[in-house]
């Protein structure tokens, strides 16, 4: 018998309490939200467990919600356990206003290029990472394309009806 | 360099102590694409390397999210544009899974057939090339008339030779020709004897091994832990193959082995390399055997039953007012998705190709992230060729099969 998603979920529960909520399954994957100062020692606890192993990270990116009041912005965290072969995501949810989240760089490698792109594209501001600095885009650029203020056609435009395009 | 300091009498600052600082790229012919590194030298030995990402960035996330699912196929061309027909398959795998689409047998293994042609024909010039940057040019010759037949093959199934926008969502957009078939039947026929004389050709090659033994090594822990996934992994001694761990498309159907090197250079990364193109073209034989044994009216199957995301026949949509407006409304994106969030991979040609999609119920997707292979395994280049020699940094780079395109979406 594997790691299934119950063991999983009763490990956390027992070690991190009610400070892990969100607990959903879509698609098989299990998905829960962290409190945004404890993610590296979810991602710590999530690594160094003997049974649980998510020993490899497989990508790492946010998303913005303008709607959700203090939380604009998601952070992503897809985690693997290849020997197992089960996946788990990890969310982390910040205020736009201040949004800082422990760098997991330490931990992983691989997180260096995700955290710069992710800061690069929402303004996310990973403590600790040892060169958080634009990596796609220009170093002059003051503000964060990806987040959703920023639409990708000029607004202004009247030649074209949103309704028929399908935008 | 100590014996010119015993005969010389050097100034303060002497030659030992000072390095030179070269630009390698960008645009480098050596460096396959847009790749900058800034390399710190002490003579031709590599002491520190930065490298820089970001050159021909093209907002591809932000695009998807003003676009409906078919008209993300394009973009997801342009990632590894070696082998696009993966990313295209990859995904409409992601489109599938959020849909709730299955596809029928036939489309299953008719699908196999081309991400495995994909395969190789990616494996096939990273390989080729590797023999270009050792000084071997005629091997890269050799094997690109096969990437043409591949290529012929791709044009026969959709039109289309390198950027494919191959497939839809739930199967194909016509059927097989007779013509598609009897070239992949030549392609079978004549590529493994191809094979096997490139790799007498390079295998034992003295030049070639003392070259690639021991270039640019990296050990399993480190490989796993820089995100590493595909060949290069592989070639450290990690058998994960997503194929096999999360079977897609009923790759579960085929037999085949994961070849898995063990000191993780650039020697491993082309044999294991070339070891896969064996085992795909093995995968090919037993899916052209199972589409071969579909009889009757399931032999004309090549896509799934769900009008409402499968565009209608191009013959339909001249002729008949409903197939039109169902066009229109697929292609506009009329249709809403339904709301989730899903992560789907696929193993790419050069590692685990990640489609992460969110959708909040409306035309297009809320945000979609391509986990892109290449962009993680640049990370690890510093690591790679440091102590090494700047002839070995050129040999690292182009059997680690970086692609610009997949590097920075």
């Amino acid at each position: 018998m594997g790691l299934t998603n119950e063991i999983i979920k009763s490990k956390l529960t027992e070690k991190f309490g009610d400070q892990l909520t969100d607990w959903e399954e879509p698609y098989g994957m299990l998905t829960f939200t962290a409190a945004k100062d404890l993610n590296l020692k979810v991602l710590q606890f999530l690594y160094d467990d003997p049974e649980l192993r998510f020993q490899f990270l497989t990508d790492l990116q946010a998303v913005h919600y303008p709607d959700r009041k203090g939380e604009e912005l998601a952070v992503v965290y897809h985690l693997h356990n290849l020997v197992d072969n089960v996946r788990v995501r990890l969310k982390v949810f910040v205020s736009i206003e201040k949004p800082d989240v422990f760098s997991a760089t330490a931990l992983f490698q691989s997180a260096n290029f995700m955290e710069r792109e992710t800061y690069d594209f929402f303004g996310v501001n990973f403590l600790g990472h040892p060169n958080l600095i634009r990596i796609l885009n220009v170093d002059e650029m003051d503000y964060f394309p990806m987040r959703k203020e920023f639409p990708l056609e000029d607004q202004t435009r009247i030649d074209k009806d949103d309704d028929m395009f399908g935008r | 360099m100590s014996d010119i300091g015993n005969h010389i009498l050097l100034p303060e600052g002497s030659i030992e102590k000072q390095t030179n600082t070269l630009n390698l790229g960008p645009t480098h012919p050596a460096t396959h694409g847009v790749f900058q590194n800034i390399l710190e030298l002490d003579g031709e030995r590599i002491l520190k390397a930065t490298s820089t990402v970001g050159y021909i960035h093209r907002a591809f996330e932000k695009l998807a999210e003003r676009r409906p699912l078919y008209q993300i196929t394009p973009i997801t061309d342009r990632l590894n544009y070696c082998s696009s027909p993966l990313n295209n398959m990859g995904w409409h795998l992601t489109c599938e899974k959020l849909l709730g689409v299955k596809t029928p047998k036939r489309v299953d293994y008719l699908r196999i057939i081309i991400m495995e042609l994909a395969r190789i024909s990616d494996h096939l010039i990273c390989n080729s090339i590797v023999g270009v940057d050792t000084g071997a040019f005629s091997g890269f010759l050799y094997l690109m008339q096969y990437r043409e037949l591949i290529y012929e093959i791709y044009e026969e199934v959709c039109g289309s030779r390198l950027t494919t926008n191959i497939g839809r969502i739930g199967g194909f957009e016509r059927n097989f020709t007779n013509t598609a078939f009897e070239k992949l039947e030549k392609f079978l026929k004549e590529y493994p004897a191809t094979l096997k004389e490139f790799e007498k050709l390079f295998n034992r090659n003295r030049i070639f091994m003392e070259r690639t033994i021991g270039c640019g090594p990296i050990s399993a822990e480190r490989a796993l832990n820089y995100g590493f996934t595909g060949p290069n992994l592989r070639a450290a001694g990690v058998d994960y193959d997503v194929r096999v761990h999360t079977p897609y498309s009923s790759y579960e159907d085929f037999d085949f082995t994961v070849p898995v090197g063990t000191t993780g250079d650039c020697y491993d990364r082309f044999l294991v390399r070339n070891e896969e193109m064996w085992q795909s073209l093995s995968i090919i034989n037993q899916a052209y055997k199972k589409v071969k044994e579909f009889k009757g009216a399931e032999a004309e199957v090549y896509h799934a039953d769900s009008p409402a995301y499968y565009l209608p026949e191009k013959k339909d949509v001249y002729t008949k007012m409903e197939a039109l407006i169902y066009h229109f409304k697929i292609v506009m994106g009329e249709t809403d998705i339904p709301a989730g969030e899903v992560y789907s991979s696929v193993e790419g040609a050069n590692g685990e190709l990640g489609f992460y999609l969110i959708s909040d119920g409306g035309r297009t997707p809320y945000r979609l992230h391509f986990r892109r292979p290449c962009f993680i395994y640049y990370q690890a280049y510093p690591e790679l060729i440091k102590d090494g020699m700047l002839s070995d940094a050129i040999i690292t780079m182009s059997s680690l099969n970086l692609i610009a395109g997949e590097l920075d979406a």
